[in-house]
């Protein structure tokens, strides 16, 4: 948790810096239910978010300093650079995204908690009682969106009872818009039953109470007796994102809320049932100071992609483009490819590139025109 | 490869003297015994039928095609077997299941239903509910879902009762299946395939007779193919389902009964390959799906007229086959697009761009371009018949461009 947070304030940090651009979402406040999930998932679970993403990517095991140098947009970020702040993956952590709009990540989830019963089920690949499970974390704002809805019934079909959990981040407000304006029942908890499965109410704010409320969540995904709604009660205290001027929410409900601070509870916890001593828990926070600072100088000092990763990656399998008669593909169209970026690239000045590899003017095809005669 | 199949065209043997005309017994296979149908343009039929179903009102069914790297041997020895484009599909379908037990189809009423064109029917008793899974009708989640599964390791065939239900899943279909794979930095692969009817039917009426192809044409990461006669569904099919790539199949309601005979031995299809049709030497007349066969059915006027166009089924709509295209714009020098999708933004006037830009030094004329009307398509049958292109459209276009 105390990394979530350091590690958000510090992207605020390098935002106002000019470090990193875009649109930035930070955590602040709701680390207990990213940490209160993840921490129980196994290495073959998998968390799917939204573009909230950076503490559930940590949380994950995703390494600090690959999140943020794909912050910065480096080429040693986990997606190379080519996501950035919302779309966190990490094949190696199961960790399914990092997704934009909202909503769209819960059938991925969907899909993945889906795989895993395939998996089991038909391929007879896992053992029983022993699915992996899928955790998808997002908003109160998504669970007035169709997608939400939609999963919900499928997910607890007859036939299908996916090894997920559905958690609700409910921080009582979507940007501008808060919870209550927006949902006609705002008890989010009620909507599982409706759909034939377990709602469950926690409040965020407290890591216990969420890991309690996981242990249980997750056990039944595992055992194959299908999907839990989970409602965390929490809330951000910092605005949407780093564009956002905050100025809607009142001073009186944010004292409340950071009187609440996950951190600050957990610590006073842990110090009253002496489970630690005060100086332990600062050389923890001196670690986590470390990692942070490290973290920052590896992004800071890693490379920019190159222009020759721009068109890397669109295609999984770019070979199955066929191969002609010829033996060049056949689908190749030298005169698009002269007119975006490698032709651009040569027109633009020296200071403006940053790149490993400057090509040849014979790497750029020729025009093969031949003039007809007759 | 194997061999294709052996339905010749005899061409009435009008010869001009100021114009060679080919007869096409040169192009039709030696030994076959195909049935001698001429599909006139005024919809009269004559010639041997040898007993073929035949949908005289929505199509022209002649299926003449050669490859190039068709063995002159005969092909009796290995005669295949006869079916319907839907059949072809399934059968695709049927053998990569059982080659991969990761492939797995989803959609509304593909299970228990058999699938509303029958592509997946007898699927969901032989794989089972899970392998063959019936959907709640929620286009966008259930689509999302293939994806998700693809992530993580299975090979989802999602199908769209029509295609134009795959408007809902657009969202999906554009960010996480186009572009997931770059925007993760190539960590994760989304081999699905998205599969479904679309295209102007019968009087099916403006939402239902939907050419998406147009509308997914500019997704990144998207690759996009259409088939139009049972050896290249089935080819197609499989191909898609072994590619990595998130590959979209387009298939028309109108020629779902389409009959043909192919190989029983196994053959995959290249997806980025374009098919000839009818080589020639006038004309070059690119097409796609139903036009084919409107294409043939003017194909078969205007050699009567003197002309010999080359017909070329592009069959991969993203990205193009420029090598085919490229060779036969450099033989004719003149180009017909003929579509079935709306003239603006369609998949014509990608096509149009690309052969301006690569060939334009081949091109004795300007490109000309055949695209449906931009009208939601009518339920009346007059006005819906006007809406899409006609073989005598076709006719009078490749005269103008032959002048």
């Amino acid at each position: 948790m105390v990394l979530g947070r350091v590690f958000e304030d510090m992207c605020a940090q390098m935002y106002y810096r000019g470090k990193m651009f875009g649109f930035v979402h930070l955590y602040n406040g709701q680390e207990a239910v990213s940490t209160g999930f993840i921490k129980l998932l196994e290495a073959r679970d998998s968390v799917v978010s939204t573009y909230c993403d950076h503490v559930h990517a940590v949380s994950k095991g995703v390494p600090p300093r690959a999140v943020m140098a794909e912050l910065f947009g480096k080429a040693t970020g986990c997606c190379r650079g080519q996501g950035g702040s919302m779309h966190m993956f990490s094949a190696q952590h199961n960790l399914l995204g990092g997704f934009t709009f909202i909503g769209e990540g819960i059938p991925v989830a969907t899909g993945a908690a889906f795989s895993s019963k395939y998996c089991h089920e038909v391929l007879k690949e896992s053992t029983p009682n022993r699915l992996d499970v899928t955790v998808a974390f997002f908003g109160d704002g998504t669970c007035n969106n169709g997608q939400f809805f939609e999963c919900l019934n499928m997910a607890q079909l007859e036939l299908w009872k996916l090894p997920i959990v559905f958690v609700v981040e409910n921080n009582l407000w979507a940007i501008g818009m808060p919870h209550l304006r927006a949902t006609s029942d705002p008890e989010i908890w009620k909507k599982g039953p409706a759909f034939g499965m377990p709602g469950v109410h926690v409040d965020g704010m407290d890591v216990l109470k969420v890991r309690e409320v996981a242990i249980e969540a997750i056990a039944r995904a595992r055992r194959g007796e299908g999907p839990t709604l989970v409602e965390c009660e929490t809330y951000r205290f910092r605005g949407h994102s780093l564009a956002d001027p905050d100025e809607l929410r009142k001073p009186d409900e944010k004292a409340s809320y950071a009187a609440r601070d996950p951190i600050t509870a957990l610590r006073k916890y842990i110090l009253d049932k002496e489970l630690a001593s005060a100086a332990e828990l600062k050389i923890i926070e001196k670690k986590v100071d470390a990692v942070i600072e490290d973290t920052v100088e590896f992004a800071d000092s890693s490379p920019l992609p190159p222009w020759s990763q721009l068109l890397e990656n669109i295609f999984a399998d770019p070979k199955g483009f066929g191969i002609g008669p010829d033996g060049k593909y056949r689908c190749e169209d030298p005169k698009f490819i002269e007119g975006t970026s490698l032709s651009l690239e040569s027109c633009l000045p020296a200071n403006h590139l940053h790149r490993c590899l400057i090509p040849s003017e014979s790497s750029i095809r020729p025009n093969s025109i031949k003039v007809r005669h007759g | 490869m194997a061999a294709s199949l052996q339905s010749a065209v005899f061409l009435s043997n009008r010869i001009d003297p100021h114009r060679r005309l080919f007869a096409s017994p040169a192009r039709s296979l030696p030994g076959t015994k195909g049935s001698i149908l001429v599909v006139r343009s005024d919809g009269r039929i004559s010639g041997r039928l040898s007993g073929r179903n035949l949908i005289t009102n929505a199509v022209a069914v002649e299926c003449c095609f050669t490859k190039a790297d068709t063995p002159t041997s005969s092909t009796d020895s290995k005669p295949g077997h006869e079916l319907l484009l839907f059949e072809a599909l399934r059968e695709g379908l049927e053998e990569e299941m059982d080659r991969d037990p990761r492939v797995c189809v989803m959609g509304e009423d593909v299970g228990h239903y058999g699938g509303s064109y029958k592509v997946t029917k007898g699927l969901a008793p032989k794989y089972g509910d899970l392998r063959v899974l019936d959907t709640p009708i929620a286009e966008n989640s259930f689509t999302g879902m293939g994806i998700g599964a693809a992530m993580t390791g299975l090979r989802p065939v999602i199908e769209g009762m029509n295609m134009g239900f795959l408007l809902l899943a657009y969202n999906q279909i554009s960010n996480n299946c186009g572009m997931l794979h770059y925007t993760s930095g190539g960590q994760f692969k989304i081999p699905v395939v998205i599969r479904g009817p679309g295209g102007v039917g019968r009087q099916l009426g403006a939402e239902h007779s939907q050419r998406l192809e147009s509308y997914f044409q500019s997704i990144p990461g998207l690759q996009m193919v259409a088939c139009s006669t049972p050896y290249n569904a089935k080819g197609l099919m499989k191909a898609a389902i072994r590619s990595d790539n998130p590959v979209v199949l387009f298939e028309h309601v109108l020629l779902y009964n389409l009959k043909e005979r192919i190989p029983d031995e196994e053959y995959v299809l290249c997806l980025e390959e374009a098919e000839m049709v009818r080589p020639g030497e006038h004309v070059t007349i690119l097409t796609y799906s139903r036009m084919r066969y409107h294409v043939m059915q003017a194909a078969k006027t205007l050699v009567n007229k003197g002309y010999d166009p080359e017909v070329i089924d592009i069959r991969s709509l993203k990205p193009f086959d420029l090598y085919t295209i490229g060779n036969s714009v450099k033989k004719t020098h003149r180009v017909l697009i003929v579509e079935e999708c709306m003239r603006t933004g369609g998949i014509g006037s990608s096509l149009r761009a690309a052969i301006i830009d690569n060939f334009w030094d081949y091109l004795d004329a300007p490109i000309m371009c055949l695209s449906s009307q931009d009208v939601p398509t009518p339920y009346a049958g007059t006005l819906e018949e006007w809406t899409v292109v006609q073989p005598a459209q076709i006719v009078a276009a490749v005269e103008q461009l032959c002048q």
